[in-house]
């Protein structure tokens, strides 16, 4: 089998091997996995409400996975997405909020850009500890997410409201709302994101792919030393990874706090969509497509378990579990390939 | 309230709190001094916390008040069994090891709440009966000032976890089996060529931080929430791989940074009714062990590195 075949097989045989456990548990719990999948089939693509809401979980996906893969390529591993998101939904909020008389074409940019801003700012902590320390950006991406949550907290109901558990709704100018795409998904909460979550992704190609910035980026994350001899900053690098990474990020929780929320409130804990977002760019191989198709299938699972309590008794937890158990395989890729190759030999003989 | 009783108010509850992490800072400890990293010390927690209450409520018609300690062996067992899948996955399957935690992250929470949807029927369970409560120690608390401030108000808990946090600095740095397990972590390959099996040292490694997060999650669950439900255990498993690293990977550093961040949490609780702590914000004292545990790594409390083979599958014959 050649190497591509492999890239391709190994996130389709998790996928199925997921999906397999995810039946067997509901067997074994006394459920029918047919109609359990079914439910979830028809939760998630149904009709157009339900497709609709799919896309809209799609796209803080999207963004979160970008972000994870990004830094991945350049051999970092960003657990802060979770924290560079939610940062970034206060300050795209805290914008949308703050001025009510400006024109949508420059009120709009401005509040996604303070998102990115945001975002990009909680990435660079870590990146240039990484960078010009040597501090492992696990452990401070993971510290990151949690002082992000209390003090996100803390700016939404002592700086933002008066003592209130959430803000008020973004202007109108800074909302991402789209009455075209409500009326088409028979009024799920589908908002204009997903056009620029798919834009995001088209960026992020180009940029690792086409230009000499992405070159760079992708040589430190293959071979730090080499990068170094062949003249590259590779601290510049670092920190410069993380700070896209950040601000996709940051972008997403932007997508969160001015389309599908439209506004902000205290989170007890974390809205999982930045480790979600780890197992999307893990199942897409950290490439931009990758990342869009992966996006999809977790946005599908997502919002298609919430439909398997009600048409099959199944209780939707069972989607994490099947989730876990994607992640679990794609890690254990070696034992897949290993797999793989025994088959091979078998029929070689 | 005059200053004694301030005092010991503080160190009641800051030990109260602590107990947990305590338990499972030094799960992360052995892992980690093995050479595998133990991202998923949180699931370890959660399936621990599970384990315990739906056990306690179970068995507490047949056990009576003997469930909690009962639940607390239960909780330690599914602990081990869900961190060997760890194990399998970062030791045989050469997974990268940070990725496989979040996968047990990921799989402790979505089966624990699967399985209360299944057995309870709703999204939380009841409260349990049988729990951990701070007593007076006999005898030692009737000391004039130090009984108070540091035998008062004790869960038995606590006690145990100092007993194994001493315990486990004795095992790790004085007995034969803490050397070959240190020396996993450091160097696999010379401890491969001196004889020692890295593969299984690192399981049983493993498997022990597996018990002792099961421990960690099973008190917090019997002492401080007292039932499970999506919201039991929301980042103390981070946190306790935060009191690790500030604690430098040693057990009795980590006891001691577990002990500073239940002190943290309990200022955050408690401090609104200490007069000149009720002006400080409640953000900065819950903010604070992810701040100092960012800071200590960035060596302005004294450099903290991790064990050299942390974090890579040791393949034999590769240099």
């Amino acid at each position: 089998m050649s190497k591509k075949w492999t890239v391709l097989a190994v996130p389709v045989i998790s996928v199925l091997l997921g999906l397999l456990a995810g039946a067997i548990i509901m067997i074994v719990s006394g459920n029918n996995p047919a109609a359990g999948y079914m439910a979830l089939w028809n939760g998630a693509f149904g009709d157009s409400f339900y497709t609709g809401e799919t896309l809209r979980q799609m796209t803080p996906y999207i963004f979160a996975g970008l972000a994870v893969a990004f830094a991945f390529r350049t051999g970092l591993f960003n657990i802060g997405v979770e924290g560079q998101l939610l940062v970034g939904w206060l300050a795209s909020v805290w914008v949308g909020l703050a001025f009510t008389d400006l024109p949508k074409v420059v009120h709009l940019p401005m509040a996604i850009a303070a998102g990115a801003l945001a975002g990009a700012l909680w990435g660079f902590i870590p990146g240039f500890l990484k960078a010009r320390l040597r501090v492992h950006e696990v452990i401070v991406t993971i510290m990151m997410n949690y002082t992000a949550l209390h003090v996100t907290n803390h700016f939404i109901r002592n700086v933002i409201s008066d003592g209130s558990d959430a803000t008020d709704a973004v202007n109108e100018t800074a909302s991402l709302r789209s009455p075209f795409l409500e009326n088409l998904t028979d009024f799920s909460s589908l908002h204009n994101g997903i056009y620029l979550a798919v834009i995001a992704a088209i960026l992020m190609w180009f940029m690792l792919e086409k230009t000499t910035l992405g070159y760079e980026l992708r040589a430190v994350g293959y071979n730090q030393h080499a990068s170094e001899y062949a003249g590259m900053n590779v601290n510049r690098n670092i920190i410069l990874s993380m700070v896209i990474s950040g601000a996709f990020a940051g972008i997403g929780g932007a997508m969160q706090g001015l389309g599908t929320f439209g506004n902000m409130f205290i989170n007890s804990g974390f809205s999982g969509i930045g480790f979600d977002g780890i197992a999307v760019a893990l199942l897409g191989g950290n490439t931009a497509i990758g990342v869009v198709l992966a996006a999809l299938l977790f946005g599908a699972l997502k919002v298609g378990s919430l439909n398997m309590p009600i048409e099959s008794g199944v209780p939707n937890e069972l989607v994490e579990i099947v989730i876990a158990l994607i992640i679990f395989f794609v890690a254990s890729s070696y034992m897949i390939t290993w797999l793989l190759g025994r088959f091979k030999k078998k029929e070689a003989k | 309230m005059d200053t004694l009783t301030i005092i010991a108010l503080i160190v009641s509850s800051s030990l109260f709190a602590a107990t947990p992490l305590i338990f499972t800072a030094l799960g992360g400890v052995f892992s980690e001094k093995s050479g595998v990293v133990n991202i998923g010390l949180e699931g370890l927690m959660i399936i621990g916390a599970f384990t315990a209450i739906v056990f306690n409520l179970t068995f507490v018609d047949t056990f009576g008040d003997n469930t909690k300690w009962l639940a607390l062996v239960a909780a330690m067992l599914a602990g081990g069994l869900l961190s060997l899948l760890h194990g399998v996955a970062s030791i045989a399957f050469r997974a990268d090891q940070v990725v496989s935690g979040v996968a047990i992250n990921f799989l402790a929470l979505g089966l624990s709440l699967f399985l209360v949807k299944l057995i309870y029927d709703k999204g939380q369970t009841d409260m349990i009966d049988s729990r951990f409560i701070k007593k007076d120690i006999p005898l030692l608390s009737d000391i004039p000032v130090i009984g108070d401030i540091f035998f008062s108000g004790i869960a038995t808990p606590t006690i145990w976890a100092i007993i194994i946090a001493f315990a486990s600095w004795f095992v790790l740095y004085k007995t034969p089996f803490g050397l070959r397990l240190r020396s996993v972590g450091e160097h696999p390959m010379a401890a491969d060529t001196m004889g020692v099996n890295v593969g299984k040292t690192r399981y049983i490694a493993v498997f022990i931080s597996g018990l002792l997060g099961g421990l960690g999650g099973a008190v917090y669950a019997q002492s401080i929430s007292l039932d499970f439900s999506h919201a039991t255990i929301t980042g103390q498993g981070f946190m306790a791989l935060a009191a690790m690293i500030f604690g430098k990977w040693h057990p009795l550093g980590a006891m001691g940074a577990a002990i500073f961040f239940g002190f943290a949490q309990s200022l955050s609780i408690v401090g609104s009714s200490i007069p000149f702590l009720d002006s400080v914000p409640a953000v900065y004292l819950l903010i604070a062990p992810y701040v100092l545990t960012i800071l200590a790594l960035a060596g302005f409390i004294g450099r903290a590195d991790a064990p050299k083979a942390s974090g890579t599958p040791y393949i034999k014959g590769n240099r």
